[in-house]
């Protein structure tokens, strides 16, 4: 990181009041988190003309990166970590944009007219002018009996993957707790780094809600056909270590059968970071609540990506209807309506949210939101490997989920964003083209 | 050093010097290039690093894969025939490399 970028700074741009204290000049916009949604916002709002000082502060002692790739390319070592890095240095010297790595907020005080100081652990104060809310979520702990076991493990950020990485190469047999999209990320990951990995779900199938019930089977099946040990219904009791020791040996089942594991690796969703908006008193249910132009409750701190509530960006949904999205694109979307509310412009939030997950050869791109659909029409080419179910309501698609499928992915997400509709009949032969029965609905 | 032109929508060029084995995407984004969005950061899901290639470059380019193909009937501006995306292209040693962004990747 560079430390004099202030100085550097056009003179128009530059911070204020600096103070010899070693207490940082007061910054335009104080970014907390310097993730997604956080470098988004920076570099959104230097697009739209936003000529303050931008002070970007992460907890992690990296520069922001991406974090899809941490359970899939990264963790099997296909790409190294420079090239997870969103923005050169030179790219936020030029821009303005301090970035402050390892500073954990812990308190916030507030002006009456929105500016402020935040604290950091380390007793660092960072005055701001106006506040931004990226702080995403934490993973949610699975409290048994051994989850302080070393080689118990998340995946989260890059010092999880990181850690993941230093065990992996000792390891012979992991069992991943979770079958959702990281736990299966990671776990085709692990097993094609050839180790004996075996998946628990504590529900009836995979991937919760995110998909629909033949999307969900059809993972199952994929998986287990690639060699994937599978197991439904399935959590564990505890875990354990061998003659008392400090590292995780096996996993209990509820039935009493042990699993061997050196590594155990939990995904079981996460929890969003509120505890520094509630200290603000800012309205928190399920994520911070926001309005349409991701400002929070006190109409001036806008709050982003994983740790918003917001309303469903989906246009025709219900008024009133409000969502969390965990998605690289949320992240993206909602960072340049908060760009344009803390530049005075209203810009409502609207937009089909996407998600993608890949998972061994497997190519999940999921295209807007399926909740409330009453039927679902199945594409399937066995002898090609691909897989599409889109999803309707009312005779509306209004989602789908393809597997190596790009072309009906591209044409089912084109069409929810013109409004159009793609009829259900005509969807259901594979050899048609979804773009050529796309109709103005 | 390989060396990036990017010829934007309205004709301004910017050149970008890149690092050998990085893509023309991650040349792009980390150095704040503007006509290139890049959301799923190179892992072939969004077709937003979409590319036109100056035609007497194209030979020196990897082989489309059928992936890339795919995903390049998605693009926000239509696919031409010296459409790539950017980031299923490598640098190598040396490589001058003329591309033009389109004038909208969403």
């Amino acid at each position: 990181m560079s430390t004099n970028a202030v100085e550097n700074a056009a003179p128009a741009a530059a911070a204020e009041d600096a103070t010899p204290s070693g207490t940082p000049a007061r910054t335009g916009l104080l970014i907390i988190g310097a993730s997604q949604s956080g470098v988004q916002l920076a570099v959104s709002l230097r697009a739209l003309g936003f000529d303050e000082h931008i002070t970007l502060l992460g907890d992690e002692d990296h520069r922001p990166y991406q974090r899809p790739a941490l359970s899939k390319e990264f963790l099997q070592g296909t790409v190294e970590s420079e090239s997870l890095i969103f923005r050169s240095n030179e790219y936020w010297d030029e821009h303005n944009v301090d970035l402050v790595k390892g500073e954990y907020i812990v308190r916030i005080d507030r002006e009456a007219d929105g500016s402020g100081v935040a604290h950091s652990s380390s007793g660092k104060q960072f005055p701001f002018k106006r506040l931004a809310l990226t702080v995403g979520a934490r993973a949610r702990k699975l409290e048994i009996e051994g989850g302080d076991l070393d080689g118990v493990l998340y995946l989260r950020n890059a010092d999880d993957a990181l850690a993941l990485k230093a065990r992996v190469g000792d390891a012979h047999d992991v069992v991943v707790i979770g079958g959702g999209f990281i736990g299966l990320e990671a776990a085709s990951s692990l097993q094609k780094m050839g180790k004996n990995v075996t998946v628990l779900e504590f529900g009836p199938r995979l991937v919760g809600r995110a998909v629909g019930e033949e999307t969900a089977e059809y993972f199952l099946q994929a998986h287990r056909s690639r060699g994937l040990d599978i197991r439904l219904s399935t959590s564990a009791a505890r875990f354990r270590a061998d003659d008392g020791g400090a590292a995780v040996s096996g996993v209990e089942l509820q039935d009493g059968t042990v699993l061997p594991a050196q590594i155990v690796l939990i995904g079981i969703g996460v929890i969003p970071n509120t505890q520094l908006a509630e200290q603000l008193g800012l309205t928190v249910d399920n994520g911070i609540v926001v309005d349409r132009f991701a400002l929070a409750s006190d109409g001036t701190t806008v709050a982003i990506g994983d740790c918003a509530n917001m309303p469903n960006p989906v246009p025709g949904s219900a008024p009133g209807e409000r969502i969390r999205l965990e998605s690289v694109n949320n992240a993206i979307e909602h960072a340049k309506v908060a760009a344009y509310s803390l530049t005075g412009r209203r810009e409502e939030y609207a937009g089909i949210p996407w998600f993608w997950s890949n998972q061994a050869d497997l190519k999940l791109q999921i295209a807007g939101l399926c909740n409330g659909y009453d039927q679902t029409v199945l594409r399937r080419d066995e002898e090609r490997g691909k897989f599409s179910v889109l999803y309707y309501r009312q005779g509306q698609v209004i989602a789908a989920d393809c597997v190596n499928a790009p072309l009906d992915f591209m044409a089912v997400k084109n069409a929810l964003a013109k409004g159009q509709n793609i009829p259900a009949e005509a969807a259901a032969d594979p050899a048609t083209p979804l773009k050529t029965i796309t109709t103005d609905s | 050093m390989p060396t990036v032109h990017f010829t934007d929508a309205e004709g301004a060029v910017r050149d970008v010097q890149g690092n050998s084995g990085d893509s023309v995407m991650e040349t792009a984004v980390r150095n704040g290039v503007p006509g290139i969005v890049a959301e799923c950061g190179g892992s072939l899901s969004c077709a937003t690093c979409h590319v036109f290639v100056r035609d007497d470059c194209l030979a020196q380019l990897p082989p489309m894969e059928d992936m890339e193909d795919e995903m390049l009937y998605g693009t926000a501006v239509d696919r031409e025939d010296n459409s790539r995306l950017s980031c299923q292209l490598r640098l190598t040693d040396g490589l001058e490399l003329f591309v033009t962004t389109p004038e909208t990747q969403v």
